[in-house]
């Protein structure tokens, strides 16, 4: 009787073990499904989207910085281009010429200063990451390097292909 | 009825489920251990717990309450894991006047401490055969300084911090010839001598230095601790051996029925370096720096030191006799209690500060040892725990009041009442217990919540694994009146002392990642553009970046048989819980881990001519398995150009300048 009692017991704590396991597995996967990717949008396709993250309205001077320039040129350099080209060519990440054509700037600052969260909620940055296949990294710029860096990106477009910041919309 | 019946049936079978448990433990696991000791999945445990890892060389930090282990910090011996020791920027870390000695016996833990409490600076800890004292940066997590202690022998009684972290005391466990000669044995009373070693601390880096070395009889200086508060200034440091024997000391050291305490005055021995009574010494000793910028350990020669002898500074050392072979030395958070635990006396002496310094102002003392008076026992006695147990080793306290000392040989830690030494309960541990640590048990202001005990015999705690067994520690809840066993788990090597502290006194400074931009390191390479391949005469440099996920440049060729490469590999990710790894086939040395923004140096001496492959060891990314290259080795006399880079960017020299060139136009 004992004996029976005991696998009894046991057979009853393994169903508990089994039950805890998939109510686990549930709330888990309800919440993963919470960033849901726009299948219509196109990655490389110019988007209206500001982007989610601190910089919400930017006001773009028409003229270049030049000094800021020079600064986000030094910090794409050491942080950024490992993955990224300048032309339109991609390597790990895209090339950068056009971006300011494509991309709003609030959007490209956000990308690069709240990089994680942008990854789990903006659709176009979500499109990227399935073409590319590795999440860009946090580089941990302020959002003052991120503003220079704008500025080089504005520069460099303006070099490549005679035209920049016609994403940009302002107010 | 059905869920009575359900929940009956549980309880039945969770007791059966306990049964098949240890025998002893069900006698003393109550009620809600397991939920004390559960640390849910993703929250933290309230306090970082360091341990030593004895034979290991290295130390451990485990979160209590769980008892998870978070990290191994390598700090004597060489760790393949992530290179330290390895790669080119740590070797020096391991230079001794020995020469490279890449192992050792660490023990004593001690954290950086201001006004009596711990801090979360620093952590110093003793390695005990080749007499070192290594400092480890709290913020990193990694060992940044090594110093040696010149002409001491096995430095166990080490490095006990004072309270407002200005020096490490230590003293030597084994006397011997000073300076070194070739003598006999057998002339131990009259050729050996023991060290006690002041290092001073810088307060803004942590640096140390040897600041004096107090020369005194040649005995064997065990475990020592420093005053607090009122007795801050006072350092107490138990001895054995005063029978001064050379053989067999298990039986010759233990003759006399007392051996003797010493009681150094610091502040006074401060007035006397000032004034210049200290004889200086040639030497020869190391002392390894990492430099805070560029990440590289540099190891100078140091060839002097200054000796203080007691003949020449009065009123500097006393002794005070302790009962049959003390060993553990410890303070009270008052600084009014200095217990001095007998390993072979059935009681515990109690000694009280005042008292100490009442008989040193009536100059009541008994006799002297080589001119260093010896304070009257019962004078200094502040009380006797009497026969609270076998083999007492250590203390630590809990700030209410309390004492709790583990007992080696009846295998059990005892709680007393320091004021009335009164026994107030006792606890088996399984088994032999050598230290404990309280958190902060050490400090004026102990957090009497956990004990954990270091059991240096396992048995049959765990599943078996062969002959040698994890040495266990157990953690009590000390909160109640009793103390309640709630938790058993396996340690590294062999934990000696451990120190506790508050998680929230190290974690908020946590680093985590080094800023790309402060890389001083000379072989840098900050950003993908900067990479290169050098040659100058035989040895080849290799600047090379990491980044998800692909190594730069990942395709070298020109390198010749009778070369040496050193791969710079600069980890240009600038987020947290981003290293990467590197390593090539054949390297006789290890593999890389290097750090978000650190650089780190890998040396490659190829001993084949053909292509060999090299990759991140650290899963970093889905494309991992991608982050590769390769390495051509020609024979001596080729004349295969230096060519590097990746994807299209592969050429010479000449090829990168223009390269370049058009980038920056």
């Amino acid at each position: 009787m004992k004996n029976l009692m005991g696998i009894l017991a046991l057979s009853i704590l393994f169903l508990i073990f089994s039950c805890g396991g998939s109510e686990n597995g549930g709330e888990a996967s309800s919440s993963s499904s919470s960033g849901s990717i726009d299948e219509s949008s196109s990655a490389e396709a110019a988007t209206s989207s500001k982007g989610v993250g601190e910089i919400k309205n930017l006001n773009l001077d028409d003229s270049l910085n030049v000094s800021m320039v020079f600064k986000g040129k030094q910090i794409v350099d050491m942080k950024c281009a490992s993955c990224h080209k300048l032309t339109d060519k991609r390597v790990v990440g895209p090339g950068f010429e056009g971006v300011t054509n494509r991309r709003q700037p609030e959007w490209i600052m956000n990308m690069i200063t709240n990089t994680d969260v942008m990854l789990a909620e903006d659709p176009t940055a979500q499109k990227l990451l399935e073409e590319c296949l590795t999440r860009m990294p946090n580089q941990g710029l302020s959002v003052g390097d991120a503003r220079d860096v704008l500025e080089f990106l504005r520069q460099n477009d303006e070099a490549k292909l005679g035209k920049r910041d016609e994403a940009y919309q302002e107010g | 009825m059905k869920n009575y019946l359900f929940i009956s049936l549980i309880a039945f079978a969770a007791s059966i489920i306990a049964g098949c448990g240890q025998r002893d433990s069900q006698n003393v696991i109550q009620g809600d251990a397991a939920e004390q000791v559960y640390v849910a999945p993703g929250e933290y445990d309230e306090f970082y717990c360091f341990m030593s890892g004895g034979y290991s060389g290295q130390i451990t930090a485990y979160g209590l309450p769980s008892g998870r282990l978070l990290k191994e910090v390598p700090v004597f011996s060489k760790y393949p894991e992530n290179g330290y020791g390895y790669s080119e920027e740590t070797k020096a870390m391991f230079q001794t006047s020995y020469g490279e000695v890449p192992w050792d016996d660490s023990h004593h833990i001690e954290l950086s401490q201001t006004d009596g409490n711990f801090d979360g600076r620093w952590l110093f800890v003793n390695g005990n055969n080749t007499p070192r004292i290594a400092r480890v940066d709290l913020s990193t997590f990694e060992t940044v300084e090594i110093l040696e202690i010149p002409d001491v022998a096995g430095l166990h009684c080490a490095p006990f911090i004072t309270e407002n972290s200005e020096y490490l005391v230590s003293g030597t466990r084994f006397s011997i010839p000073i300076p070194q000669k070739d003598v006999s044995i057998d002339s131990y009373k009259e050729n050996f001598k023991g060290l006690i070693n002041y290092v001073s601390l810088d307060q803004e880096h942590g640096h140390m230095s040897l600041a004096f070395q107090i020369e005194m009889p040649g005995f064997n200086y065990d475990l020592a601790r420093n005053g607090k508060g009122k007795s801050h200034g006072w350092s107490f440091l138990t001895t054995y051996n005063s029978e001064q024997a050379h053989t067999l000391l298990e039986v010759n050291a233990s003759q006399m029925d007392k051996d003797l305490m010493a009681v150094v005055n610091w502040k006074k021995a401060e007035e006397y370096m000032e004034e210049g009574r200290f004889t200086e010494r040639e030497t020869n000793y190391r002392h390894n720096v990492m430099d805070e910028e560029t990440g590289i350990a540099e190891s100078r020669k140091m060839t002097k030191t200054k000796i203080l002898k007691p003949e020449d500074c009065p009123g500097m050392v006393y002794f005070v006799p302790v009962p049959k072979s003390p060993h553990g030395c410890d303070v009270d958070p008052t600084g009014e209690y200095i217990v001095g635990n007998g390993k072979l006396s059935a009681d515990m002496s109690v000694y009280s500060f005042d008292k100490i310094q009442e008989a040193i102002a009536n100059e009541d003392f008994d006799g002297d040892f080589e001119g260093i008076p010896i304070i009257n026992y019962e004078s200094a006695l502040d009380g006797i725990v009497k026969k609270p147990g076998l083999g007492p080793l250590h203390t630590e306290f809990d700030g209410k009041g309390n004492a709790y000392t583990t007992f080696f040989i009846s295998s059990e830690v005892v709680k007393w009442d320091v004021e009335t030494k009164e026994v107030l309960d006792r606890q088996s541990t399984f088994y032999s217990p050598g230290h404990l640590v309280i958190p902060g048990g050490e400090t004026k202001n102990p957090d009497g919540k956990y004990l954990v005990a270091m059991n240096k015999i396992t048995k049959d705690r765990y599943l078996p694994t062969g002959p040698e067994l994890a040495h266990s520690a157990q953690l009590f809840d000390i909160s109640g009146e009793k103390m309640k066993l709630l938790l058993d788990f396996p340690t590294k090597g062999e934990p000696h002392y451990a120190q506790a502290i508050k998680a929230d006194k190290v974690q908020p400074n946590a680093k985590k990642f080094f800023r790309i931009e402060d890389n001083k390191h000379p072989y840098r390479a900050q950003g993908e553009s900067k990479t290169k391949v050098e040659r100058d005469g035989k040895n080849v440099h290799v600047y090379m970046t990491a980044i998800r996920s692909h190594l730069a440049p990942d395709n070298i060729e020109g390198i010749k048989m009778g070369d040496t490469v050193y791969f710079h590999l600069t980890n240009l990710e600038q987020d947290w819980d981003v290293p990467h790894g590197f390593a090539i086939q054949g390297a006789n040395n290890a593999e890389l881990l290097v750090m978000p923004g650190q650089t780190r140096t890998l040396k490659y001496v190829p001993n084949r001519v053909g292509v060999l492959a090299m990759y991140c060891t650290d899963f970093c990314s889905a494309l991992h398995q991608e982050m590769s290259g390769y390495l051509r080795v020609s024979p001596e006399n080729s004349n295969v150009k230096l060519k590097w880079g990746l994807s299209d960017e592969f050429g010479t020299k000449e090829d990168w300048r223009k390269l370049q060139e058009e980038a920056a136009g």
